[in-house]
């Protein structure tokens, strides 16, 4: 079975699996509706810190009937991971443990840094339950799939580990439960410009594994910094000048020595800031991109790109720079950029105007004059005084093979092939009933949203976002595509998820939303798609989806 | 937004001069739409979230489509004044190519007020700045239905849209307003400034922000001031030409 394309008789089912993240007010289910369960007769009531905390929920948003709430507890009843001391049983869902879990409950979690600082103004408080803070920024799978990184507005990174599939739960593949939680941005006021800095992660990259730490790049709009994540489950014992607890021995009282031996240890996870590269983007950053040399990467902001060294931190390369001399003639910026898969020396970057640029670095050290100029020919008959505005591309990826780049712009995904530069060689429309609506969109400003695009494993499906929360993926094989929905009404475990439609004018059938009731506050701005299989992951604001293929 | 000035039409002689106007109309109700469309795009580039650094990308994209309209206007004849070189130049397929302006989503708006996402987006900060500019929130499809008239209103009126905008400011430098109309040189009202006003923030950081600041703006010490005062400094910005 090819990822992505199923067999060749029959499409790619994809089916719910897992979903992380906060509850919206109003959500007014009377099913049992993730993440809280309501428990009937929860088997730990005591351990349950939300029983004795009545003001979690507004009684309203309770069925009918039920006055008990456990939020650890699976809609069956039993205890899921994560609960209290006793809790070991399965559950098909976890919670984001930095958003519930009050710091006595958390033997099983595996994160040190539970940040009170949002647990104390975030769920808990009154009826306050999807703070801004939680709107998740950035999704990126690790090179093997195996973690799971996200980054939030509040400047944290949660990532989450694939539990090893175990031989008696062939049916469930492995689950992603958090495995690390941290403060990665802190939000900093610049003082020359009296403007803040926000904490918001624009992006997380992975380094592949060189050894049994794992490392990610991190930024926000002018800092990058480098993450080390790693296990620790062995503790030194038995020091000679120090007690158990740390406190120094009196040299005259030591009579005898010992070794300090390794005891093993309840298994924490840690992670450490290895690198912080600051102060070298007067704009914003949007992109950075590890190069195929893992030696360097490079960020880019709105004007430039810097290329860095890992181990240096103090300097930075600038190789790209189309700041003008007068800044009165701005009029183009850049949007994205990303290095070639397998070639050090090149990189693209796209822009406003909706044109990408293919650089060489080998050809000069500012690679001002790009090598290959990408930008395909201007339709008349769609020409408009939006134009230029959705001809910005937003996102652009190589595909894994090296050959292929997409494009996003507004409403549209291009696949280009690096030899072409006239022309894209695919283009696949997104939500084309949005043309007519373009004024309205840009006066409330979703005409600039940010969608990204990602390739699947084997380069043959793309996804991108779009609003309402749907998602969409296009077979490039089979020409065709689907649109899919990211909601908690559709969360059954291994509930497959029906195609859904947008019906453009005239009779609506049933199952169709028609381009007015579309809800434009809710859209899918970052995915992501494992490395090698069939699982993704998209956030929906402050919700992380994950969705597998259905096993049979 | 456009309730001053406004001339009302004379509703007994719509009958007869219906087919004469037929086809004015809808030049007229593009060069409306167009202008509405103008001011939507000045209001967006002076309303900024000043607490944090506007977004370049989208200064750049709403100053560019500000720029394809100034243009467009241009060479119509409807913009303030014409230069020579400008005379004659475009093409007039351009003019034609251009005129989709999304009728339907406009004749949809057109029956009922603006939406309120685009109030609540406008009144937002602006109730930083200026607690009165919030009656300037964008009603242009039912201000567009009053202004039927003959291109020079459309000059006009952007002036007025301008002067709209500036005159319930209370401004520390009462030159400012005269200002405004006092150049006759230069040809456009200068969009390059504002888009230079946005990306050096209103308040002069380092070299960005003095470089696109032309020398006869305050200079740094009008940071210290307060929000009222960063106002005034980029309306001197934005009618610095």
């Amino acid at each position: 079975m090819i990822p992505g394309i199923g067999t060749l008789t029959q499409d790619t089912l994809w089916c719910f699996s897992q979903v992380k993240g906060t509850i919206e007010i109003g959500t007014t289910e009377d099913v049992p509706c993730f993440p809280f369960a309501f428990c009937h007769d929860c088997k730990f009531p005591e351990a349950c810190p939300d029983m004795q905390n009545s003001n979690v929920l507004p009684s309203g948003l309770l069925p009918s009937g039920q006055n008990k709430l456990g939020p650890w507890c699976s809609p069956t009843g039993s205890p899921a991971p994560l609960s209290c001391e006793t809790g070991c049983g399965e559950g098909s869902w976890i919670l984001v443990c930095r958003l519930l879990v009050p710091t006595q409950v958390s033997l099983l979690s595996m994160e040190e840094d539970i940040d009170t600082r949002k647990i104390n103004n975030s769920f808990l408080r009154d009826h306050s339950y999807a703070t801004e803070a939680d709107i998740i920024s950035t999704v990126e799978f690790n090179h093997t799939g195996e973690l799971l990184a996200t980054g939030d507005k509040g400047g944290r990174v949660v990532i989450f580990q694939r539990e090893q599939e175990s031989k008696n739960q062939i049916h469930r593949r492995g689950e992603y439960n958090v495995y690390s939680t941290f403060q990665s941005h802190e939000p900093e006021f610049d003082y020359l410009k009296s403007l803040e800095i926000e904490e918001k992660i624009n992006k997380i990259r992975w380094l592949p594994q060189q050894n049994a730490a794992y490392f990610l790049l991190s930024t926000n709009d002018k800092t990058v910094k480098l993450w080390k994540v790693s296990e620790r489950d062995k503790r030194p014992e038995g020091y000679n000048l120090k007690d158990e607890e740390g406190r120094l021995r009196d040299p005259a009282t030591i009579t005898t020595l010992r070794v300090p031996v390794l005891r093993p240890m309840d298994l924490m996870v840690e992670a450490t800031p290895r690198r912080v590269f600051a102060n070298a983007h007067t704009y914003h950053i949007n992109s950075i991109s590890v190069n195929s040399d893992y030696e360097t990467y490079m960020s880019a902001d709105d004007l430039r790109i810097n290329l860095w060294n890992f181990e240096i931190t103090n300097q930075s390369f600038n190789i790209v720079d189309i700041k003008p001399a007068n800044m009165e003639e701005l009029t183009e910026v850049i949007t994205a950029a990303e290095f070639h898969p397998h070639h050090c020396n090149t990189f693209v970057y796209s822009s406003s105007k909706g044109t990408i640029r293919l650089c060489d670095m080998r050809a000069s050290a500012l690679c001002d004059r790009h090598t290959k100029f990408f930008e395909e020919p201007e339709d008349p008959s769609n020409r408009s005084f939006f134009s230029e505005i959705i001809s910005s591309i937003s996102d652009v990826k190589f595909s894994h093979s090296g050959r292929y780049i997409m494009t996003r712009d507004y409403l549209t995904v291009k696949v280009w092939d690096l030899n072409m530069e006239n022309r894209p060689i695919e283009t696949y429309q997104v939500h084309d009933y949005l043309r007519s609506k373009l004024c309205s969109l840009y006066e409330n400003d979703c005409i600039f949203d940010k969608f990204e695009c990602v390739w699947n494993g084997s380069d043959s499906v793309i996804m991108t976002g779009s609003y309402n929360n749907f998602f969409r993926m296009f077979d490039r094989n089979t020409k065709r595509d689907v649109t899919l929905e990211a909601s908690r009404e559709n969360s059954k475990p291994r509930a497959i998820l029906k195609p859904r439609k947008v019906c453009v004018g005239g009779k609506r059938r049933k199952d169709e939303i028609s381009v007015d009731s579309l809800d434009f506050s809710k859209k899918i701005l970052h995915t992501a798609w494992h490395p090698s299989e069939n699982i993704i992951a998209v956030a929906a604001t402050n919700n992380l989806y994950i969705f597998q293929d259905k096993v049979n | 937004m456009f309730t001053r000035g406004l001339k009302r039409k004379c509703v007994g002689h719509e009958e007869d001069m219906e087919g004469a106007l037929a086809g004015l109309k809808t030049v007229s109700s593009y060069s409306l739409q167009r202008q509405s469309l103008l001011d939507m795009s000045l209001v967006k580039l002076q309303l900024c979230h000043m607490l944090v650094e506007p977004n370049l990308c989208r200064s750049v994209l709403i100053a560019n489509t500000v720029r394809q309209i100034q243009e467009e206007m241009t060479q119509d004849g409807t913009w303030r004044s014409v230069t020579p070189q400008e005379a004659g130049r475009a093409p007039l397929d351009r003019l034609v190519s251009t005129e989709i302006l999304c009728r339907s989503a406009w004749e949809q708006e057109g029956a009922r007020p603006a939406p309120g996402l685009g109030d609540g987006h406008v009144q937002g900060p602006v109730s930083d700045l200026c607690p009165v500019t919030s009656a300037q929130a964008p009603r242009h499809p039912q201000s567009g239905i009053w202004e039927l008239d003959s291109p020079r209103e459309d000059r006009g009126g952007f002036h007025k849209s301008l002067d709209q905008i500036f005159e319930t400011l209370e401004t520390k430098n009462p030159g400012c307003m005269e200002e405004l109309f006092s150049d006759v040189d230069s040809p456009y009202y200068d969009l390059d400034t504002v888009l230079t006003g946005m990306v050096g923030g209103a308040r002069p950081g380092p070299c960005e922000g003095l470089e696109g600041l032309a020398p006869a703006t305050p200079g740094p010490s009008s940071s210290c001031k307060s929000d009222l005062g960063e106002l005034d400094h980029v309306v001197e910005i934005l009618v610095e030409t």
